[in-house]
């Protein structure tokens, strides 16, 4: 597992899980808070550096919020050197239009602006925050600044009915790319899950319309639809498989295979500031885990999927079954489909379930 | 030709889409087409179309070029191979015409 060991195309860079932002869908671990941003301007060019020699062309700056991070201009400048494709990935808070100049000065490739809903109040009460005014403003200032723009919106059993006020809304800001991503239920989305899980009529109406808007504005608007894996009948290859494509950096300087793979109990993961990626990438023992099939049980192993979707994701299996290694309750042949099954009875019901915000107080590993 | 959601007029000056750049792959000596969060790999005939997408030159030019690069592989066989390519192209939003 070694020597053809694949090579990442992506990094996904977790500058810091600050955010102003309390997203009741974050994907940030549930104690972020224990995270605390340890990486320095110079630790995470020398991770950018490193990355680019394994093969990544592709830096997503994420967190939390990239924009609480001062240096991030340095990062940006340092990224594009190295011709990385810089893709900034952010709330839009706090962001200023001089802010935006200078990043675009630095090389910024594209900014995605997410927004949680069409309107003020319904985007601002998901957000935990009054923002979403302000988020158009970005949006706007994005596009007239003459950078590409990526409108992300989260979608979940609140908003999925307007879809089509959601694309009008992209439109509207000449975003360049709109990605339409149903919530995956980890982290804080699983947490809330009662209150965000569509049905399944809910998301085939919002699929078609997104289908329908695809074709329309072929050319002009490039329309993503992040299938929802809990109405789908085989699990999504997540991550493009572990350890294939992707490495996730968090705050603390942990090197992941996925942006939720520290929330998984029995591996210990390297840190940056201690082993070059190199080796982490070929022969750290949690790349390694669940990398090709031998840890794959029945039915993934003689399943002739398993090159598609690689078993699922394996933290999904955890969170839901209590182990890493089953085969993701998502697929319907996995032994723990009833998990699955369950929950979607349950969106049939009212929804009535309360909001838990992401915060660092209740932020103790469930 | 395949049918495709857009027409690229013969005078047409393609360029890439704002979000793209063209870079090349070291690692697997190739070009790559990269966008937000994707990525394209270019066989040798593309990666030289990409490349005359600045904006200057017109289809009818580029196709020339292409032509006499690649003679003596017949030119309507590269013509077509040209426009499939910038036809769909255009329809992914990764490549813009100024008409």
């Amino acid at each position: 597992m070694t020597d053809d060991a694949p090579r990442p195309y992506t990094l996904v860079a977790e500058l810091t899980y600050r955010c102003p932002l309390r997203c009741v869908y974050c994907s940030n671990p549930l104690d972020y808070a224990s995270h605390r941003d340890a990486l320095s301007t110079a630790d995470w060019l020398r991770v950018f550096r490193e990355s680019e020699a394994l093969g990544v062309m592709q830096l997503n700056l994420t967190g939390g919020e990239p924009l609480v991070r001062d240096d991030l201009e340095t990062l940006v400048e340092g990224a594009r050197a190295l011709d990385l494709y810089t893709n900034l990935i952010t709330s839009g808070i706090p962001c200023t239009r001089e802010r935006l100049a200078r990043l675009q000065a630095c090389g910024l490739d594209n900014v995605q602006v997410s927004v949680q809903d069409v309107r003020a109040p319904e985007s601002d009460r998901i957000a935990g925050l009054r923002s979403f005014e302000r988020k158009l403003e970005v949006a706007r200032l994005v596009k007239e600044l003459g950078l590409p723009l990526t409108i992300n919106v989260v979608l979940h059993r609140e908003n999925l009915d307007r879809v089509s006020e959601i694309i009008a809304l992209a439109e509207s800001l000449h975003a360049d790319r709109l990605e339409l991503a149903n919530t995956q239920y980890l982290g804080w989305a699983l947490v809330n899950r009662r209150a965000l899980l569509p049905t399944r009529e809910q998301l085939d109406r919002a699929r078609n319309l997104a289908r329908a808007a695809r074709q329309r504005l072929l050319g002009r608007m490039e329309v993503l639809f992040v299938i929802p894996d809990y109405y789908a009948e085989f699990p999504k290859s997540c991550m493009d498989g572990w350890g294939r494509r992707f490495i996730v950096i968090s705050p603390d300087g942990l090197a992941l295979p996925c942006h939720a793979a520290h929330t998984l109990p029995g591996l210990s993961f390297d840190r940056v500031q201690d082993r070059p990626l190199d080796e982490i990438w070929h022969h750290s023992d949690a790349f390694n885990a669940y990398r090709g099939e031998a840890w794959m049980p029945e039915p993934c192993r003689s399943c002739d999927k398993r090159t598609a979707d690689f078993g699922g994701c394996r933290c999904q299996a955890f969170h839901l079954t209590g182990s890493a290694v089953a085969t993701d309750p998502v697929c319907s042949l996995a032994p723990d489909h009833a998990l699955i099954e369950t929950a979607r009875a349950e969106a049939l019901g009212p929804a009535g379930a309360e909001l838990e915000y992401r915060s660092a107080r209740s932020s103790a590993p469930a | 030709m395949p049918e495709t959601g857009s027409r690229l007029a013969a005078g047409a000056r393609p360029r890439l889409a704002p979000k793209v750049r063209l870079r090349w792959d070291r690692k697997d000596e190739r070009y790559m087409l990269l966008y937000p969060e994707r990525g394209l790999v270019l066989n040798a005939t593309a990666a030289d179309v990409v490349k005359l997408c600045t904006g200057e030159h017109t289809v009818a030019a580029i196709v020339e070029r292409l032509a006499e690069k690649y003679a003596p592989q017949p030119a309507d066989a590269i013509e077509r191979e040209v426009l499939t390519f910038l036809h769909a192209m255009v329809d992914r939003g990764l490549i813009r015409s100024d008409g």
